[in-house]
């Protein structure tokens, strides 16, 4: 055993050098908050590609026709695009950069329960996002599948797909490990006299996705090397030649990726549960009422993956079984929204920057949760499937849901990660025009798949050309957004006046302790009191 | 400057492992759960041909596997009782059985495997599309898939083992610290229960 080193506790986690120097100091470290920051700038650079290869998509749909790509490179695209934006941002997404970040502190922990494995994880993540670039950079063709790798496509296409399967199933397992340790830090590492219904609600929403994370990630880790198997030696058991059944992947595929929908949307509830009650200076309501969702919304949303699948064949029986209970998840969600809107209700709410992103995120989820009953009922989704509304839905969701709440959570967190605080005028600029972009990039979707334009065609019929510029505007507008965005925060995290330690006035432990934190966050462990609560204020 | 320090305590929690090696244990069941699903939809629609090639396969190295395993996950299991009684000797000597045992199983599973590719039944064979229907070209499928990955848990669980070995010999796990022995007999007895279903469903049931 190790001599115990004296480690500081009033010097920064970004200033803590520990034995290691400069780059070696980041990437061989344990702590939390540094594998925090390696996750965040390996997903900035990652979200950049994917947000190019969507930016190339809308031009290529500008005008009807080739625009600027053959239609197989527009295969290429959108498939490169996906696996990026799930696998590698909005699945492991809040977790890893705010999880890593803020867990062990809001529960007022020194780590989490095991830091080796939670570097490991990220090395893991960093080794499946090469392979995807390796898929795409060498061998024969870059994978045309979508980021779903339907079979039989998917064993029968020319194109280089196995290092783009195996990268996901790395990925996958990364977030198993970050899940795994996640649930065990919250069993273990509670502050004495936090019981589970003082625990904040982001900390409760990461436990939530933990287990969406343990329990639903090996399916499709399996179906993946089955595909991959199926490639290379012709197992056959979802070829229909040698007497398997595609739809039974679709299953298997779905049974993972529909939960991984909820891996994706829990945490980005946890951190508009945070943000709102701060802003408006109020306890949270329904605590309970909102604990008790997400545990829901993670127990139920196991159950519905037939929905992705209404048009594939399944029977009556099923369907109407699917349909029923996808419809059972729209409650708990519902049920968040109507908290964090009595939370503000007769609140002192103070207009920030992470408030505007909060309230954004309530309206662009509330307009794709509520499309998502109309692609959850039965009669129409067969006349929407596969159309660009589907698009418009998921994206609401997908983007806007957990984009939103990133970048609400990142605008919130900020000032605590860097200990800087961002120019809040710029920061709101960025904002809106960021809005603005989005709502004119994906609403006309929802027009468009109504009217019937297939989603994944590089072409359209004249007909939809209006709509589909004002889209292709739209994503400028929004990238440009973007740009100011990020602009400030990386100007800000270098140059940003000091911040302090509490500046929005926050209840939970993490403003405890000064800005940026120490390397093990607390100099004395934290202990809640009878009266104490993460929500008390007044 | 003068820093405030303090001690950084030695973050021994075996509950904590113990909970992660369970969590884990989760992850690899759903792994297989989702083959033992394929496996459950394909014996339904195709049960004539799962039963005709059922009888293929050998049953007697299957159920010598079967007891090697069961012994194997006992010598683990007294290897767990023995640290604890602080018999270093003792505790080494039986996770040597435990992964010589693990060792033999591989070797039969070798020569087994090795039969059937010289009957021309492995995955893509010609042979078996020539000969075989569908149903049992799946059945094979299926057993090369499951007990393949079976066999490559087998593996990693005695690489686990080698690995907490060496530091039980270097005396890193001892009576007050044997949590990831613990640990690698849970994984172990992991690899041992898939199997104890793997082998009814392909070499038992007709």
């Amino acid at each position: 055993m190790q001599a115990a080193t004296p480690i500081p506790t009033d010097v920064s986690y970004l200033e803590y050098k520990g034995k290691y120097k400069g780059i070696f100091s980041w990437i061989f470290s344990t702590d939390h908050k540094r594998i925090a920051l390696l996750y965040l700038y390996s997903m900035m650079v990652m979200f950049l590609v994917g947000v190019l290869l969507g930016l190339a998509m809308k031009l290529e749909l500008i005008a009807p026709g080739k625009t600027i790509m053959e239609a197989k490179d527009y295969n290429a695209v959108f498939t490169v695009h996906g696996v990026i934006m799930i696998f590698m941002i909005v699945v492991p997404g809040l977790p890893a950069v705010f999880g890593n970040f803020l867990l062990p502190i809001m529960i007022g922990a020194k780590d989490v329960a095991f830091p080796k494995l939670n570097l490991l994880s990220w090395y893991i993540y960093v080794l499946g996002a090469l392979l995807v670039i390796a898929s795409v950079l060498f061998g024969n063709g870059t994978p045309d599948t979508g980021w779903t790798f339907y079979a039989p496509y998917s064993f029968k296409t020319g194109t280089n797909l196995l290092p783009a399967i195996f990268g996901a199933f790395v990925l996958g397992f990364s977030s198993i490990l970050t899940g795994l340790n996640f649930i065990v830090t919250i069993h273990r590492m509670r502050a004495p006299g936090m019981t589970w219904t003082k625990m904040p609600l982001f900390p409760w929403t990461l436990y939530g996705t933990g287990w969406i994370q343990l329990l639903a990630t090996p399916v499709v880790g399996i179906t993946l090397v089955l595909v991959s198997l199926e490639r290379i030696f012709g197992i056959g058991v979802f070829d229909p030649a040698l007497g398997g059944d595609p739809i039974l992947y679709q299953h298997l595929f779905w049974i993972y990726s529909h939960p991984a929908v909820y891996i994706m949307i829990l945490p980005a509830m946890g951190a508009i549960s945070e943000i709102i009650p701060t802003f408006a200076q109020k306890h949270v309501f329904g605590y309970r009422a909102i604990v008790a969702s997400t545990l829901a919304i993670a127990f139920v949303g196991y159950f519905v993956w037939g929905h992705h699948m209404f048009t594939a064949g399944m029977s009556g029986t099923a369907q109407y079984t699917f349909s029923l209970l996808t419809f059972l998840v729209a409650i708990p969600s519902a049920i968040k929204v109507f908290n964090w809107i009595s939370t503000m209700h007769q609140g002192s709410i103070r207009l920030e920057t992470p408030f505007y992103w909060a309230a954004s995120f309530i309206f662009v989820f509330m307009i794709g949760g509520l499309s998502g009953l109309v692609l959850g009922s039965l009669a129409t989704d067969v006349y929407v499937h596969d159309t660009a509304f589907v698009v418009a839905h998921f994206h609401f969701i997908v983007f806007g849901g957990v984009g939103f709440a990133f970048f609400g959570a990142i605008h919130y967190w900020f000032p605590k990660m860097f200990g800087r605080m961002y120019d809040k005028g710029l920061a709101n600029t960025g904002w809106i025009v960021f809005f603005i972009g989005f709502l004119a990039l994906y609403a006309p979707m929802f027009y468009l798949g109504m009217k019937g334009m297939p989603r994944r065609y590089y072409d359209y019929l004249p007909e939809f050309h209006a709509a589909n510029i004002l889209s292709t505007l739209g994503s400028w507008v929004m990238a440009f957004g973007l740009v100011i965005i990020l602009i400030n925060l990386f100007r800000s995290a270098k140059h940003g006046p000091k911040a302090d330690k509490n500046p929005w006035n926050g209840k939970t432990l993490e403003w405890t302790v000064p800005s940026p934190p120490p390397v093990e966050n607390f100099a004395e462990t934290p202990v809640y009191g009878e009266k104490d609560g993460p929500y008390e204020y007044q | 400057m003068e820093h405030t320090v303090h001690q950084t305590h030695d973050h021994y929690d075996p509950e904590a492992s113990k909970i992660g090696m369970w969590l884990f244990i989760f992850t690899e069941l759903l792994l297989f759960g989702g083959l033992f699903v394929i496996y459950s939809v394909y014996r339904f629609l195709n049960p004539e041909a799962f039963h005709l090639a059922a009888e293929e396969l050998n049953r007697a190295i299957g159920t010598i596997n079967t007891i090697i395993l069961l012994v194997s996950s006992a010598t683990i299991a007294m290897a767990t009782s023995a640290i604890q009684k602080n018999n270093k000797r003792q505790t080494l000597l039986l996770m040597l059985v435990t992964v010589l045992l693990a060792l033999t199983f591989l070797v039969n599973k070798y020569f087994e495997w090795g039969a059937k590719f010289g009957h021309g039944i492995f995955p893509g064979s010609e042979h078996m599309i020539q000969t075989m229907s569908k149903g049992e070209i799946l059945f094979f499928g299926l057993y090369f898939i499951m007990t393949g990955l079976h066999a490559l848990h087998i593996i990693i669980g005695m690489a686990f083992i080698i690995f907490v070995m060496v530091l039980t010999a270097r005396g890193k796990i001892h009576s007050e610290r044997f949590a990831l022995l613990e640990n690698s007999g849970l994984y172990w007895h992991l690899v041992d229960v898939i199997w104890i279903f793997l082998f009814p469903l392909f070499y038992l049931i007709h």
